[in-house]
């Protein structure tokens, strides 16, 4: 158990290519830091660079308060789960659980207490003098957790370790790994693409995008608050409606691209002739009774009903013109059908501004 | 379970099996047949009439001393070769996987000596090593080693078994080399977390994943070290000083060839026939029962 902190940690390729571009992170003692980001945005690099397993090109990355930039994976005193699991095929499970304690030199009735008090916990017990072949996905990814937990390591990283898992077993998973980290209390690091993890996991979030961290707060905070249209976008399913606008009467509406004009309450307004995006998450559209209490119109292009919530898209309309896609997240039992004209409110306090230059809040 | 593929035409995959069953029955169960034939007859001096004598040729051969020992000589010189040719192939291979820049031209390098003939092979050795005129001779013996392969019959093995499996690590290099990389190097990292140096990584990991290689080219090398070493003893020693390079397969080809008595090494052919298929036999019982295939 330790805190992982990272200063302005650098990764270039071949002196030109950089992929992790000065990411500064504090992580305390038993939290959860979940990097999250599309494909290629360094996060991978970053995990990888905390492991060992990828020399630093600048900055600083400490353990436990000690600057590990130096040492090999093996002095760092983690642990991680692969993708691929990496389980040794030619091993039994128990070899693969005690083989970094033998490494250590840990004495033998000492690493069939830990292997076996780890398999009791993950419900491997009887699989112990199996292969790894022999194994499931899901049993399989748990010999990967339990080769991570016996060696009760400084700290846990995660290198998104349930995308090979069916739906149903990511969800199951995705629970498991998170009362196993609270309950041993190991400072954690886990890189996935799946937002779904990163809000469920993380106690802090780091968005990343093309070698930078776009924001780093509590999940919560970035889904209320997104920093930039990158982080806006990619948090929360359906993404986030983003609308081009212009600010308009002296800082007290906003003039859609569309022609509308409309007056999000409860935030601040830019200033006139300002471009920006409005930002507004499907969840916050409410449906309204009449058009004259509408922000905005919604035309309906089609219908995903998922039960509890009904999906409607379609784009903005006002008049004739039409603006950018809209999405608005209705209750199931709303009827909506394709060509329906949709009048929807903005909830109060729940637009989001950008600028459309810096792609930053405003 | 999917359903069997069948071909649609009785005939075609008859057709499409016979080129390889005419290669594999003119030149190899037809010679053997006629081993086997020769193998129980004694021919005249002059080839004009053969007698059936049933298993007497067997029995004098079992007795001779110079077959048991080529039977010695087969052994010490197949195992050496195999182990050598492997031992040393897996380390360039080893090696060459940690080369990041200009790993192709060092494959392609290694890979070149399986091109030459073993008879040219043979005669390269030759040259360097000749008592004579070979430059590492005249080195050894000016760093004070007396040595003479051709009166000296461990120093006459030890180049024959130098030259066999010199020219033998390519080819093993090569299969080293595709199954070192078919090892996830996820694995690898994962060893490197647990605390597993490079030594133990690879004795541990690398080298039990490595295994489905490391037995085919058992097999290989065996019947390489049998068989295909005929050219370089051949150029090298031919069978001597004395008889202490003569091989099983050498003396076959001496007693047949050589000295024309067709029903002696007819035998011998035959016993060597049945020594290759149990060996294999044999390895592939026991040994590929430890092997771990992915």
């Amino acid at each position: 158990m330790a805190t992982v902190e990272l200063k302005d940690v650098r990764k270039t390729y071949g002196g030109t290519v950089e992929a992790v571009k000065g990411i500064s992170l504090s992580i305390p003692d038993g939290a959860m830091c979940v990097l999250v980001g599309p494909s290629g945005c360094g996060k991978s690099t970053l995990l990888r660079m905390i492991a060992g397993l990828e020399a630093i090109t600048s900055g600083t990355v400490s353990i436990d308060g000690k600057v590990v930039n130096t040492l090999g994976p093996a002095e760092r005193d983690i642990a991680m789960v692969f993708q691929n699991y990496a389980l040794y095929p030619h091993m039994k499970v128990y070899d693969n659980m005690a083989y970094g304690l033998r490494n250590r030199g840990t004495p033998k009735d000492e690493i069939d207490r830990r292997v076996r008090g780890a398999a009791a916990t993950l419900g491997l017990t009887e699989f112990l003098e199996r292969k790894p072949r022999e194994l499931s996905g899901g049993q399989r990814q748990r010999v990967a957790m339990g080769r991570a937990i016996v060696r009760n390591p400084k700290a846990f990283l995660f290198d998104e370790p349930l995308s090979n898992l069916d739906a149903k077993l990511r969800g199951q998973m995705r629970v498991e790994i998170k009362n196993l980290q609270r309950s041993l209390g190991v400072t954690s690091v886990y890189v996935t693409h799946d937002q779904v993890e990163a809000m469920t996991l993380a106690d802090t979030l780091v968005v990343m995008n093309q070698g930078v961290a776009e924001q780093i707060d509590t999940p919560m905070a970035i889904y209320a608050r997104p920093a930039t249209i990158f982080v806006a976008g990619f948090i929360g399913s359906p993404a986030m409606n983003l609308l081009a606008a212009e600010g308009g009467d002296n800082g007290k509406g906003l003039k859609l691209a569309s022609g509308g004009f409309l007056k999000p309450r409860d935030i601040v307004l830019p200033e006139s002739g300002r471009s920006v995006l409005l930002g507004v998450r499907p969840e916050h559209l409410t449906l309204v009774g009449d058009r004259k209490n509408a922000d905005i119109e919604l035309k309906v292009t089609a219908v995903e009903t998922l039960g509890a919530d009904t999906l409607a898209h379609g784009h903005s309309v006002s008049g004739d013109a039409r603006s950018g896609e809209l999405i608005a997240r209705l209750p199931g039992n709303v009827g909506v059908d394709v060509d329906d004209l949709l009048p929807l409110a903005i909830n109060a306090g729940s637009a989001h501004i950008f600028d459309a230059g810096t792609g930053r809040r405003v | 379970m999917s359903p069997r593929v069948t071909f649609p035409n009785k005939l075609l995959p008859y057709l499409l099996l016979a080129p390889q069953l005419a290669i594999t029955i003119v030149f190899f169960y037809w010679p053997a047949s006629q081993a086997l034939r020769q193998s129980l007859l004694r021919e005249d001096p002059f080839g004009l009439q053969s007698t059936f004598v049933g298993l007497a040729n067997f029995r004098r051969v079992l007795n001779d001393p110079n077959y048991i020992n080529a039977v010695q000589v087969t052994v010490i010189f197949s195992i050496a070769t195999a182990f050598l040719a492997m031992a040393l192939a897996l380390l360039l291979a080893v090696m060459a996987d940690k080369i990041i820049r200009g790993r192709g031209i060092y494959r392609t390098l290694l890979i070149w000596p399986y091109a030459v003939a073993p008879a040219i092979a043979g005669m390269l050795w030759l040259f360097m090593f000749n008592p004579a005129m070979g430059t590492f001779a005249y080195m050894l013996r000016s760093a004070g080693f007396g040595w003479d392969p051709l009166l000296n019959g461990p120093q006459a093995m030890t180049l024959v078994i130098a030259a066999a499996a010199w020219k033998q690590i390519s080819y093993n290099f090569l299969f080293f080399v595709a199954g070192l990389q078919a090892i996830p190097k996820t694995l690898i990292e994962a060893a490197a977390i647990d605390g597993a140096g490079e030594n133990k990584r690879f004795w541990t990991i690398v080298f039990p994943l490595l295994a489905p290689t490391t037995f085919f080219l058992l097999v290989i090398n065996t019947t390489y070290a049998f068989f295909d070493t005929f050219g370089i003893i051949h150029a090298v020693t031919g069978g001597g000083p004395g008889k202490a390079t003569e091989t099983l397969v050498y003396k076959v080809y001496n007693d047949g060839f050589v000295n024309l008595i067709l029903g002696d090494s007819a035998a011998q052919s035959v016993i060597l026939m049945i020594i290759v298929i149990a060996l294999t036999a044999i390895q592939f019982r026991y040994v590929e029962k430890k092997v771990h295939y992915g």
